[in-house]
């Protein structure tokens, strides 16, 4: 069978203006035609690069790679938004977009109305939405408002309601932004086990997403662009892999912004390295600075990306023999974090200076963010995701006896 | 399973109207014309009401004004009618135009998120200012009905070749109005001034002949509304319309569709680059 999808070389750059509208102004083109000066100066941008794959039917494919690698590019061109300059892709079969959820919702229009409108906006005929409306209201649970104006909706209920008619889409191929990053745990959970049915029946799914674990648990093969070309292409797990290790040398750091530096306090947090996909612990290096020596514990919090908390560890305030000796000065401190029984997900880190239950010496809110990307390949076993809504940490449990 | 529809997304190279597809999303057009008349009633206070109070009191103003300097020259009917049975036709025109220009600006949107044949959101624009017509016609009955004036039988096709030609004209003109809008921002301020110019290119206060300069009145032949208008208003006696005179609007009205559709068509597959 010939593949869903496939993209032959396709190249897409933009003219970098540097005016904040992509618009013109009447007046700007008038001057242009008399002056020489405004085509030479102007600098293109590539946002994809020669990029070219196939994906086979039925296929669940993500999409990674950093902000600006092109993914959004590559999703604007697969949803005929706007051509590539140059390149094509032959598409076998009728193909959806979600690049947004609720694109053209009208806040004055019912929830009845807007799941009509909404609906045919995204290609379902009248025909198919009369057929599934009962289904997309049960699955939003929004039903006592479906005759409500949208405008008295929550965001959360607007939101459910616009991936519900999306749920009930029956195109052969589905191209999915990132439109579960948002929504309650519960909510995401539905949409992600929907998702999981769909490539279940046959459809083909391209999914983009900077979210590792949604990527992991539904696409067999990933797809990593960087700079607008394909950089790697493979089995998910080992793609994830690559790129996770590409970005060690740029590990993401927190630098208080304050004008005045603490006596005590946090210089600098730096992620040395993420926690590994066979369960390697992450490590974080600390910069201290104090103006006297002293005695301190290092307390590092773990929240989960919806601000729960998820994790707490600590040098000192638990274990009285593992406080820091702080001198005078500058010092690191490198620690070690395992987090290898914990949900699949990302996670802030949080870290504080404190002498337990006498003084409060700094703290550094929310530096970064941890991803938690475990390999469920490896062990051959499921692996806890934190979109499961079951808590963050894999709860050791043991048969005592069973008769 | 059966091998799917196939097709290409490529750069675009040459130009088709895009026919089939407008067919194939044919129900987006009634969505996006329902969603706007809707979303118009539910916002304004008065409602429906706003479709009928606006020609009517454009009426009562331009009867207060001009009647005495005007009604010679409008032959038998009676001033009101004669300015009414003008405003409606023109206001389908005017409306009409300023919603299709101003409806992918409005729409930015979803142009950047979804794709759909664009040409759809112009023609709904239009198709709602028609529906507005549409529902001040009972009001137009009741002024005729006060005056005593009741249109020839010859109404069955004038009315409707009129609105045809109408609505041709104003979804050319949008068409092209919109794409610029698009592109170029300053067109938002343009169309409001170039519709207060065309009214008074367009015999709608005035009869056809009122203008006496032979070759100002040749130039305002070109204008399609002219023909339009005038066709319209031939639902009564005395106030024929030249074949002529229509031919060359029917003539132009298509031009200017032609014109729109190829610009609109031409420029459409950047427009999410641009939105």
């Amino acid at each position: 069978m010939k593949p869903a999808l496939e993209v032959n070389h396709i190249s897409k750059s933009f003219r970098l203006t540097h005016n904040a509208q992509p618009y013109l102004s009447l007046r700007d083109s008038l001057a242009g035609m008399f002056t020489r000066r405004s085509r030479a100066s102007k600098e293109m941008f590539h946002a994809l690069d020669d990029v070219s794959f196939a994906v086979e039917r039925g296929e669940a494919v993500g999409i990674i790679g950093k902000n600006g690698a092109g993914k959004s590019t590559l999703l604007k061109i697969l949803s005929k938004i706007t051509p590539p300059n140059s390149g094509s892709v032959r598409v076998r079969g009728r193909i959806a977009s979600l690049l947004e959820v609720g694109t053209g919702f009208h806040p004055e229009l019912s929830g009845r109305e807007n799941v009509y409108l909404n609906g045919a906006i995204l290609g379902m005929s009248r025909a198919e939405i009369n057929r599934n409306f009962d289904d997309i209201i049960d699955f939003s649970g929004t039903g006592k408002f479906a005759d409500t104006p949208l405008k008295h909706f929550s965001s959360g209920m607007q939101l459910r309601l616009a991936f519900a008619v999306a749920a009930f889409l029956e195109p052969e191929i589905i191209v999915i932004d990132e439109v579960l990053a948002v929504g309650d745990a519960e909510f995401q959970q539905k949409c992600l086990g929907k998702m999981d049915d769909i490539s279940r029946s046959g459809r083909t799914i391209l999914f983009v997403s900077h979210n590792m674990a949604a990527v992991q648990s539904l696409c067999s093969k990933t797809i990593l662009l960087s700079g607008g070309k394909v950089k790697s292409t493979g089995k998910t797990a080992d793609v994830i892999a690559g790129y996770l290790n590409e970005n060690l040398g740029s590990a993401s750091s927190y630098e208080p912004n304050r004008a005045i530096q603490k006596p005590t306090g946090f210089t600098r947090i730096d992620l040395v390295k993420p926690p590994g996909t066979n369960g390697e612990p992450a490590v974080v290096r600390f910069t201290i600075h104090s103006d006297k020596a002293c005695t301190t514990a290092l307390d590092i919090r773990l929240q989960s990306y919806q601000g729960a908390p998820a994790a707490f560890g600590s040098l000192g305030t638990l274990q009285r023999d593992t406080l820091l000796q702080l001198h005078s000065g500058t010092q690191t401190a490198e620690v070690s974090i395992d987090m290898s029984r914990m949900a699949n997900g990302l996670y802030a880190l949080s870290a504080d200076l404190t002498v337990p239950h006498k003084e409060y010496y700094d703290r550094a809110d929310m530096a970064f963010y941890i991803e938690n990307c475990l390999n469920p390949a490896q062990s051959g076993d499921e692996i806890l995701l934190q979109e499961w809504n079951y808590g963050y940490y894999h709860l050791p449990v043991n048969l005592n006896t069973f008769k | 399973m059966e091998e799917p529809a196939e097709y290409e997304i490529k750069p675009r190279t040459s130009f088709t109207p895009g026919i089939a597809e407008l067919v194939q999303y044919r129900e987006l057009f009634y969505f996006f014309t329902w969603r706007d008349i809707k979303v118009k009633y539910k916002q304004t206070v008065l409602g429906f009401a706003w479709t009928v109070l606006q020609p009517l009191l454009m009426m009562v103003l331009f009867t207060l004004f001009f009647s005495r300097a005007i009604s010679p020259s409008a032959g038998a009917l009676p001033y009101p009618v004669f300015v009414l049975s003008g405003l409606l036709p023109w206001m389908l025109f005017s409306s009409g135009l300023a919603n299709a220009g101003n409806s992918m600006v409005a729409n930015a949107n979803m142009i950047k998120k979804i794709y759909f044949p664009r040409l759809i959101l112009p023609i709904s624009a239009v198709l709602v200012a028609l529906f507005d017509m549409l529902m001040a016609l009972p009001v137009f009955a009741g002024v005729l009905l006060f005056y005593g004036v009741a249109p020839g039988w010859q109404a069955v096709w004038c009315v409707p070749l009129a609105l045809v030609l109408i609505v041709i004209t104003t979804v050319g003109a949008g068409c092209l109005l919109s794409a610029l809008t698009l592109k170029y921002r300053d067109f938002r301020y343009i169309i409001p001034f170039l519709i207060q110019i065309l009214l008074f290119a367009t015999p709608v206060i005035y009869p056809p002949g009122f203008v006496q300069q032979k070759w100002i009145a040749q130039l305002l032949m070109l204008n399609p509304m002219s023909g339009a208008v005038s066709l319209f208003r031939a639902m009564f006696h005395g106030q024929g319309v030249d074949a002529m005179h229509l031919a060359l609007s029917g003539a132009m009205a298509l031009l200017l569709l032609l014109a729109g559709v190829f610009y609109f068509r031409k420029t459409e597959s950047y427009f999410a680059d641009l939105a």
